[in-house]
């Protein structure tokens, strides 16, 4: 056994000098108690559904969502919306569809199939209405950003005035979590921007917080199950390590051996 | 093999048996003379098998589900998490079971190291394992590439350049590897082919390694020669079958916390950006289990040597059951050896902590030491070391630890020291 508490230690050291080198180049990000965290970590429902609507109002004006379906609404694990209210929100959207039996393109109001509506045509018409730089898509931004959740929740309220001496050319603004701290995107939030029908009070951190549980959750959408499986996984391989265990001790005692 | 007649006892076993010895080679496995004594780390074997095992499987589902296809690939892989049933679980093993491969066999490699189990008769054993080696990097490299995310592309692009290195036909071998003028579907497409290739290729070099290590069989703890089977053996069934699949039991474990709970800590956060030619990423860094090498490789100002030293670094292991002079296999019986393989261990760690660094001013200079020290360990260290070092005395077997006359008496130096016990 001595020598597993020596292996471990040895990879306990190994990941160690990768979390390092990670963490060698970071801010300090604005903390706050997500749900999602921690082994037994789920969304918070409410959360979710009030990050849709802030994405939906606020941010879907420019940024993409195009691996999700409206479907994805509805599934377990994830905002949980009733398929009343996913069908309804599918059906405010205007759909291209075709060619019809006429060979022509037509629109029709989304369906729960159909993938979340682009803002833009294609990249060029968004980097063109958006001074030349490109809003990413959100589907996956929690997970393609260094600082994860807590970046995105940061930058959201990382706006300031720029420090003397720094002049900023037109269009960009100064946040300081962003890396270099120049970014195109204007101040998005402020307090009361948008009207949560659950009466939550809509602050920017409130809305930061509900937006990125909910881009979370696009990035990740199985999470919840992973998290379920994993505690069920693990459990199942210590009870098995250690019937194994007791089952080697007793067949090296046949040689007199300690293992 | 082992040199015992087999006869399967049914009529049937028989008759097969004597067209196609599969029972026998069975009865060879599960038979197979073991030293008692094995530790641990001994265990890293039976864990590097099931880890291909494992990337072979999740691999071929992946591959029914993945489209290699520059406009698709990053596209199918989202596919794969969201809409495959348990794609995700899937996907998040295959991408930790590459890391979890590694420090499996960076564990199995220092083991090798420590306990002088690469010198003869084992020399053919070792230099298999070396080319399983360098195949595992291969396709570590190449499956990298596959989701087509920016670490993916850049990373792709960084490391085919190095080819350009060679004198005068370097660009055109850029090139054809490309399959074009830079890194686009043509490479994607023929990496995705390579990178299903490998794995079979390490799967039958593996077969070779075990048939090997069952010629001499296996090395122990304290390096001696030990006679087959004796009271110092043990079959391999029950006995290291149990202990063997207890360790894996504990690896598995490990992995599994990984693949739940932290599955993306060992990638770049980069490679859920979508590749993207025209943006460079600010860091190119390669995955953790490369990073020794890509520390060596920058740590030499020119490029050409840069790669020649970051290939030397690996090969020069092939050469090491010639360069270690000491007749004595495990480091237990070492002083002086057992010091300068754990400076050896902190050396790697060393590059493999600049490596993941910008090669700029200190971590550049700790680098080039570090690089250096590298080389010395195998070129002056090992070859002076096996004529200078005073060993330790060697027990005669493993169950009689008594001191002198073993079988590796006669070739330790300094026998006044054994007088003298």
């Amino acid at each position: 056994m001595r020598n597993f508490f020596r292996i471990s230690f040895l990879i306990a050291l190994f990941f160690g000098f990768q979390f390092n080198s990670n963490a060698a180049e970071k801010v300090e990000y604005l903390k706050t108690d997500w749900s999602f965290k921690g082994p037994f970590g789920k969304f918070d429902r409410a959360s979710l559904q009030r990050g849709y609507q802030v994405y939906q109002e606020v941010c879907s004006s420019c940024h993409s969502m195009k691996y999700l379906s409206y479907r994805n609404l509805v599934e377990e694990g994830g905002p949980e919306f009733s398929v009343e209210q996913a069908k309804a929100i599918a059906a405010s959207f205007e759909v291209k569809d075709g060619p019809n039996a006429d060979g022509e393109m037509f629109t029709r109001p989304g369906r729960l199939s159909d993938k979340f509506v682009m803002p833009y045509e294609n990249e060029k018409a968004a980097q063109a209405a958006n001074g030349g730089a490109y809003p990413p898509d959100m589907t996956v931004l929690v997970k393609a950003r260094g600082g994860g959740v807590d970046y995105i929740y940061s930058l959201l309220q990382g706006y300031e005035d720029p420090p003397a001496g720094l002049t900023l050319d037109d269009g960009v603004y100064y946040n300081k979590y962003m890396y270099g701290n120049k970014i195109k995107m204007s101040n998005q939030l402020s307090d009361g921007l948008v009207e949560y029908s659950d009466g939550t009070n809509a602050s920017v951190e409130q809305m930061a917080k509900d937006v990125t549980t909910f881009l979370m959750w696009t990035a990740e959408p199985h999470l919840e199950t992973r998290h379920k499986m994993g505690f069920k996984a693990i459990v199942y391989l210590i009870i098995l390590t250690v019937l194994v265990y007791f089952s080697m001790k007793r067949i090296w005692s046949r040689i007199e051996t300690k293992v | 093999m082992s040199e015992h007649e087999y006869t399967p006892k049914s009529k049937v076993g028989k008759w097969f048996n004597d067209r196609l010895p599969l029972l026998t080679l069975a009865n060879h496995l599960t038979d197979y003379p073991t030293p008692k004594n094995l530790n641990y780390w001994w265990t890293f074997g039976g864990i590097l098998t099931f880890c291909l095992i494992t990337q072979i499987v999740t691999g071929l589902v992946l591959a029914m589900h993945y489209i290699a296809h520059a406009d698709m690939a990053f596209e199918s892989v989202e596919h794969i998490m969201r809409d495959v049933n348990y794609g995700w679980l899937i996907r998040y093993i295959h991408a930790n079971g590459a890391s979890m491969f590694f420090l499996a066999v960076y564990i199995h490699i220092f083991r090798s190291l420590f306990y002088g189990s690469y010198k003869s008769p084992r020399e053919v054993i070792w230099i298999i394992g070396i080319i399983i080696y360098l195949l595992m990097m291969a396709a570590a490299f190449l499956g990298y590439v596959l989701p087509w995310g920016q670490m993916s592309f850049w990373g792709a692009t960084v490391i085919t350049n190095l080819f350009s290195a060679i004198p005068l036909v370097g660009e055109g071998i850029v090139t054809w590897l490309w399959g074009g003028y830079s890194v686009d579907n043509p490479t994607l497409t023929r990496f995705f082919t390579l990178h299903y290739l490998i794995p079979f290729l390490i799967l039958g070099l593996v077969v070779l390694h075990i048939w090997a290590l069952h010629v001499p069989g296996n090395n122990n703890p304290i390096g001696i020669d030990i006679k087959k089977p004796s009271k110092d053996t043990v079959p391999f069934h029950p006995y290291i079958v149990i202990k063997d699949g207890f360790a894996l039991l504990m690896f598995m474990i490990v992995f599994a916390f990984f693949v739940f709970y932290t599955p993306n800590i060992l990638g770049h956060a980069d490679n859920y950006i979508e590749a993207n030619p025209l943006v460079t990423p600010a860091h190119i860094v390669p995955e953790w289990y490369l990073l020794p090498f890509y520390a060596i490789l920058r740590s030499v100002p020119d490029k050409l040597l840069g790669v020649i030293a970051m290939l030397s670094a690996i090969l020069i292991l092939a050469a090491l059951p010639w360069l270690d002079t000491s007749k004595i296999r495990s480091a237990v019986f070492r002083p002086l050896y057992k010091q300068f393989y754990w400076i050896l261990v902190a050396d790697v760690l060393i590059l493999g902590y600049v490596g993941a660094m910008p090669a700029e001013g200190l971590y550049l200079l700790i680098a080039r030491i570090a690089t250096a020290y590298y080389f010395l360990h195998f070129l002056v260290v090992l070859p002076i070391l096996g004529f200078k070092e005073r060993t330790t005395p060697v027990p005669l077997s493993i169950t009689e630890p008594i001191l002198g006359g073993s079988p590796n008496f006669a070739a330790v130096k300094k026998k006044d020291d054994f007088k003298d016990q």
